[in-house]
């Protein structure tokens, strides 16, 4: 049946007269020059994203900072982490024997096994990101085997790391220097803030689905 | 949707919606938000009519190379891994969706937002079925609780006050205390819809932009449902019309943000979520199969005229509706369409022919308002203009179903005439001459001019012409 349908839809297709394609007209995505960390921050806040400026060297104590104050009161402060990616090794070498930081759960094992640590238990889910995009204040994740896609939705915090130096000005950009056409993942997600909802009399309300907070750490080498 | 559309015209819906105080309200506001924030993302109007041209003709070349594309998108979402299914019509696509589910055994899915699911009537074919379908977009649930269809493609429960929506949680969610306060609602609405997404068989989502070059489906959306549905349960199966294509992957950016500026006027949503293929070795998570099914519903044969092709052209933003003066006062529901408001008027008579929709591209006074917002610059006036000709004098493309069903020998005879008086100055003047004279004395009833007057205050004929009257100021050349 469904193999007709095809043929009978191609058909027609070809058989409607032909029209040309045209060119695409020359548009230049925007740029920012000097401001773009500032835009990137600026549309960040405003998607109620919490950006915070620290060094690859201190983040893992700034996040443990953050985290004690978000995740006070929370019985299980628990925290998913992804622990086969540079992010993730950083934070568990920066909180192992640590008392004061949350507890660090690998996310390891496939989801079917782990669905109510995700679903239930997790306040937050650590990640990192490929790159930053100044106009419109996006994070680009780019999931895979060592960093779960389930991470960055299912806990009410989604934490993510960006560097500095992979803030460009538009998505345009990104995609055209990352060479993505020819190295699509699974699932690649732009993430700009986090979950909201204005479904009910326009009226803003976040974490409809996903995580109800955002938190930005923007590193430098420094 | 033929049933109820016999049964009353858009008038009769019209009237009686235009007399409901709180449903105008809440659209009255709803629009005027809506317009000001997308203004407020295109206030530089070079920037806009440069990324209109990028994105209108991305799309045009998506229509001038339509077949081939989506050959290529096939071949690259099976190479991919994605399973990809044809369907002619709804009720192939709903069949194959079921055959889908029942392979897998599955009893529940859950859904995020697809209008083309709506076209399908997916919902109550898969009830039918023994399979629960439950809508996850916040908007969607609400309609769904209140068994109502969407009165907007992207904001579906925009007719709906707080206190409306309030009743409903208090009635259908177990221990649910009534509250307006809108941070509670969606508490409540998040804590069913968890538990239903984890225990979800299936999820089922649209496409807004399907990828040919890399085979990637981008979905656009601000609550995470979508990603939810796309991403925890095992089997995931996504419906798009054959039209919803991008040739490649640089034609993203700009399709997305006149999108989203467009639609909501925000400069992106809070996802975008890109899915290239089911869950690879070594992956967590991820749906372990993904299935594409492309529906065409009549798009083929609108494809096969060269002016009414550019229908299909929409990227589904929903801006002409929110700009639209008729469709802020009698709301989506009045339309009785899938797809309300400008769109919706020249779409569904194309889809479902004339015979079903005639009067829609007749609810619509031609203000231009939508052709000048549409992100993808489709002429939908000119398109409005034709439907309405096709439906009483069919022009022999065969791209129309039903053209000429509105057609009627006295409408036929009293253009003829008119066509004939215009084109000859000796019997326009004959004519002018009698209406001075006996067009006062018209009865308004009369059958032809009944339908005018009805609803306008009948015009008194002048006792001079223009012509006279310019003749008496001194100018000799008329």
């Amino acid at each position: 049946m469904s193999e007709d349908a095809r043929a009978r839809i191609l058909s027609r297709l070809r058989a409607a007269p032909p029209a040309a394609a045209p060119d695409r007209p020359d548009w230049q995505p925007p740029r920012f020059g000097d401001q773009r960390m500032a835009r990137f921050r600026t549309m960040l806040e405003s998607w109620r994203a919490e950006v915070h400026d620290t060094t690859a060297a201190a983040w893992p104590d700034t996040l443990a900072g953050i985290l004690a104050t978000k995740l006070a009161g929370k019985n299980s402060r628990t925290v998913v982490y992804a622990p086969g990616t540079a992010t993730g090794k950083t934070l568990a070498d920066a909180w192992a024997g640590r008392e004061d930081a949350p507890a660090l759960v690998p996310y390891t094992e496939p989801v079917e096994s782990f669905k109510s640590v995700l679903v239930q238990q997790a306040d937050a889910g650590v990640t990192g990101t490929v790159a930053g995009i100044a106009e419109t204040g996006t994070l680009v994740l780019w999931p895979g085997a060592d960093e779960p896609r389930l991470m960055s939705l299912l806990p009410p915090v989604h934490v993510a790391v960006v560097a500095a130096s992979s803030v460009r000005d538009s998505m345009a950009e990104v995609v055209a220097e990352q060479g993505w056409k020819d190295r699509m993942p699974t699932n690649v997600v732009l993430v700009s803030g986090p979950s909201k909802t204005a479904d009910i009399e326009q009226t803003l309300a976040f974490g409809v689905h996903g995580p109800k907070e955002l938190v930005v750490l923007v590193v430098t080498d420094a | 949707m033929a049933d109820t559309a016999a049964a009353s015209t858009f008038v009769e819906r019209a009237h009686k919606v235009l007399g409901n105080t709180k449903l105008r309200g809440n659209f009255r506001r709803a629009m005027d938000g809506l317009m000001a924030k997308r203004a407020a993302q295109f206030a530089d109007i070079a920037a806009w009519k440069s990324l209109r041209a990028r994105g209108a003709a991305a799309k045009r070349r998506v229509l001038a190379r339509l077949p081939e594309l989506l050959e290529q998108l096939e071949a690259n979402c099976t190479a991919n891994g994605i399973t990809v299914h044809w369907a002619e019509t709804t009720h192939e696509a709903n069949s194959i969706v079921l055959k889908i589910l029942q392979d897998h055994d599955a009893r529940t899915i859950v859904k995020g937002k697809s209008m083309v699911s709506e076209e399908m009537h997916l919902n109550a074919f898969l009830q039918k079925h023994g399979i629960e379908a439950i809508e996850s977009d916040l908007g969607e649930y609400i309609i769904q609780l209140a068994g109502e269809a969407p009165s907007h493609i992207v904001m579906p429960c925009i007719h709906k006050n707080k206190g409306e929506i309030a009743e409903l949680f208090t009635r259908h969610i177990d221990g649910q205390p009534y509250t307006e306060d809108v941070a509670e609602l969606t508490d409540a609405a998040r804590r069913v819809l968890r538990s239903r997404f984890a225990a979800a068989d299936a999820g089922l989502s649209g496409v807004n932009f399907a990828v040919a070059e890399t085979g990637t489906l981008v979905l656009v959306e601000n609550e995470g449902n979508g990603r939810l549905s796309t991403t925890l349960p095992p089997l995931h199966i996504a419906v798009m019309g054959i039209e919803k294509l991008a040739e490649k992957l640089e034609d993203i950016p700009p399709l997305l943000s006149l999108l989203t500026r467009s639609a909501t006027g925000q400069g992106i949503t809070t996802y975008v979520n890109m899915i290239t293929s089911p869950r690879k070795a070594g992956e967590k998570d991820g749906p372990q199969e993904v299935h594409l099914v492309l529906l065409d519903n009549g798009r083929s044969r609108v494809y096969a005229d060269d002016q009414l092709r550019d229908t299909l052209r929409c990227i589904r933003c929903g801006a002409c509706m929110n700009h639209c003066p008729v469709y802020a006062r009698v709301g989506g529901h009045t339309y009785n369409a899938v797809y309300p408001g400008p769109i919706g008027k020249i779409l569904t008579p194309q889809l479902d022919g004339i015979a079903v929709a005639g009067d829609l591209p007749h609810a619509c006074t031609l203000c231009n308002a939508c052709v000048e917002i549409c992100p993808v610059n489709i002429p939908i006036a000119d398109i409005m203009v034709r439907l309405r000709r096709e439906a009483v004098h069919p022009s022999d493309s065969p791209a129309v179903m039903g053209a000429g069903c509105k057609h009627t020998a006295t409408e036929a005879a009293v253009w003829a005439g008119w066509k004939k008086m215009y084109a000859s100055p000796a019997l326009y003047r004959m004519g002018a001459r009698m209406m001075q004279r006996f067009g006062n004395m018209m009865p308004g009833g009369m059958p032809l001019l009944k339908e005018w007057t009805s609803v306008r205050t009948r015009p008194v004929f002048a006792k001079k012409t223009l012509h006279e009257l310019a003749k008496e100021q001194g100018y000799s050349d008329v």
